[in-house]
């Protein structure tokens, strides 16, 4: 039985570690949407009296080789993380539900022979290694490195879908109402897909945080974010050149990226706590 | 168990078959013309269609998949678009350096988290328990590049104990290469470590609750004796196999590390081939990552099997 939202939302809040992951996405969202008035300065403009400068009153986190005010880039730069996190996902669950709940439902030669060797196919492939050659033949920037993500994660959602649509669909209630002669989206839209939701959600909002990492990675390598939009993995890649001259560069953006990841996981992991029961822990 | 392998070589088939088609249609994902996008807007068109006349790419798609299929047969990924090597001597240089960052990052990985996983098990729900979840999760949270950073900044710029870059062959200079090696292996095996804790906690603990534990307990044992003797070699099984599962994203980070500290290995091949355009080295690496997986996953099922003969190996590979 699902219990009510209200009961469930005070148990998600009794787990303290993930009440600070939600509180932590809630500021990084805050953050991402009114970045223009959060942000002291336009992180674009470019300062040639001020290079590289350590941290002042005037630039609480100092400025790049261009003089750009590196806390006004870290501000703008949460809008890149969120919107690579939120959009890889939901590309790979738009690909992984529909496929999942196909390849589950109809089984057969479908099943086993198309969409089941293609998803072990693609997943052979390490994930990054696939982003990494997606996003370098569609050409590097932000639009195609999360097309890239998405692309490699979707195995993943396809497989979850399937083996929750095994499992459903043998229980007795659904059996019951196949024999009653309800139609398959009936049985789908009404049965299965609601069962389904938890997992997704749980496998979801962990996904978030890879895709996260990844664009992250990507722009590190060069790959995703192109300058001059400021990015945490591409405000690294910079920094990186200026390690003994100016090592403050390096500091923020990778602690951005570290407490954001580690807010979604730990949000991810409290998720889990309250909606799969077998993972409950025992008192 | 014979059977079973069969099984799983004859499954393996239409999945390397699959592999092989993706990573030809590489290639042909590049937006346009393949020619003229990697030779640049400066190339003469004449210069596009030599360039295309030598990779075959002015063939029919199914004759350029046959002929490159036959070629990867005979072991030939062909030639690098930057100076002409054979791939697969490319690939088999970088491969050393890679295997050595992989093994130790898996050593590392395996000798801090089972017992980091023993002592959150044996003592679920208290404060240590807690500790070693959150730092797992923390661990898995911490990007490589900026770990990698970090590490550079303090032990190399600032203490000046460990070198930033500069690998060399361990058979050459043993000492100077393990030097090198240190922060890289550390920064590859992080990701590592915090899945296999993850791994052996929640392993042994359904170990524990087994029967046979009671009835070990139930004759009097140690608690240690318990579970050191009796329920972490079972609890192993599954970690020490999912462990070799982990390669795809080991080779993965290995991508990031070896940019981060400039080692002469697989990963930097890849992002090399990138920057250089050179998508027929981009082609026969992903192509060999792959394959890797592919083995290492065959590899371990067997082994699965082996060490564990009530496992019935799950349908379709594991990745």
């Amino acid at each position: 039985m699902m219990e009510r939202p209200a009961a469930l939302a005070r148990r998600f809040a009794r787990n303290r570690l993930a009440a600070f992951g939600a509180v932590v996405v809630f500021l990084l969202i805050v953050t991402a949407l009114f970045a223009p008035w959060l942000a002291p300065r336009d992180p674009y403009a470019q300062d040639y009296q001020a290079l590289l400068r350590p941290p002042s009153p005037a630039h609480p986190l100092g400025t790049d080789e261009l003089g750009r005010d590196e806390l006004s880039r870290l501000i703008y730069g949460a809008r890149i993380s969120l919107e690579a996190g939120i959009v890889s996902v939901g590309l790979a669950v738009a690909v992984g539900l529909p496929l999942g709940l196909f390849s589950g439902f109809v089984g057969g030669f479908w099943d086993e022979a198309v969409i089941g060797r293609l998803t072990d196919a693609m997943l052979a492939f390490p994930s990054l290694i696939l982003a990494l050659a997606i996003a370098a033949v569609l050409g590097p920037n932000l639009v195609n490195a999360m097309t890239a993500i998405g692309i490699s994660m979707a195995p993943a959602y396809i497989r979850l879908i399937r083996g929750q649509v095994l499992a459903e669909r043998e229980r007795e209630y659904v059996e019951a109402s196949r024999a009653l002669g309800a139609s398959v989206s009936r049985q789908i839209f009404r049965h299965i897909l609601p069962n389904v939701l938890s997992p997704l959600l749980v496998q979801a909002s962990l996904g978030v945080a890879s895709a996260v990492i990844a664009e992250a990675s990507l722009s590190y390598l060069g790959l995703g974010t192109q300058p001059p939009t400021p990015s945490w993995g591409s405000m690294l890649r910079t920094a990186q050149g200026y390690l003994t001259t100016a090592p403050w560069l390096s500091y923020y953006p990778g602690l951005a990226i570290f407490v954001v990841v580690l807010a979604i996981n730990l949000v991810g992991d409290g998720l889990r706590d309250l909606l799969d029961p077998r993972q409950r822990r025992r008192v | 168990m014979w059977t079973q392998l069969l099984r799983r070589v004859m499954l393996a088939i239409p999945v390397l078959f699959l592999v092989s088609i993706m990573v030809f249609s590489l290639i042909h994902l590049i937006p346009g013309d393949p020619g003229r996008t990697i030779l640049g807007p400066e190339a003469t068109p004449e210069a596009v269609r030599a360039f295309d006349h030598r990779l075959g790419l002015d063939r029919p798609l199914p004759e350029q998949y046959l002929r490159w299929l036959l070629q990867v047969l005979h072991g030939d990924l062909g030639r690098s678009l930057v100076d002409g090597t054979p791939v697969s001597l490319l690939i088999a240089q970088r491969l050393p350096p890679t295997a050595e960052l992989a093994v130790g990052a898996l050593l590392l990985a395996i000798l801090l988290a089972v017992p980091a996983g023993i002592l959150g098990a044996t003592r679920q729900g208290t404060w240590s328990d807690a500790a070693g979840t959150f730092l797992s999760l923390a661990g898995l949270s911490l990007p490589q590049f900026w770990l990698g950073l970090l590490l550079i900044l303090y032990f190399a710029v600032r203490l000046h104990w460990l070198p930033a870059s500069g690998y060399v062959p361990f058979l050459e200079e043993p000492l100077q290469n393990l030097k090198t090696m240190l922060l890289p292996i550390v920064v590859t095996g992080l990701r590592e470590t915090a899945v296999t804790m993850r791994m052996m906690r929640s392993s042994l603990l359904d170990v524990l609750g087994q029967d046979y534990v009671r009835t070990a307990r139930a004759k009097g044992l140690t608690p240690s004796a318990v579970v050191l003797r009796h329920a972490a070699r079972n609890a192993l099984i599954p970690v020490l196999t999912t462990s070799g599962l982990q390669l795809a994203g080991l080779l993965g980070g290995l991508v990031i590390t070896e940019t981060i500290f400039v080692i002469p290995g697989f990963g930097r091949l890849i992002v090399d081939s990138i920057l250089n355009r050179d998508f027929v080295t981009l082609q026969g690496a992903v192509l060999v990552s792959a394959l890797l997986v592919i083995a290492v996953n065959f590899l371990v099922d067997v082994l699965y099997t082996v060490l564990d003969p009530r496992i019935q190996p799950a349908r379709g590979l594991r990745a």
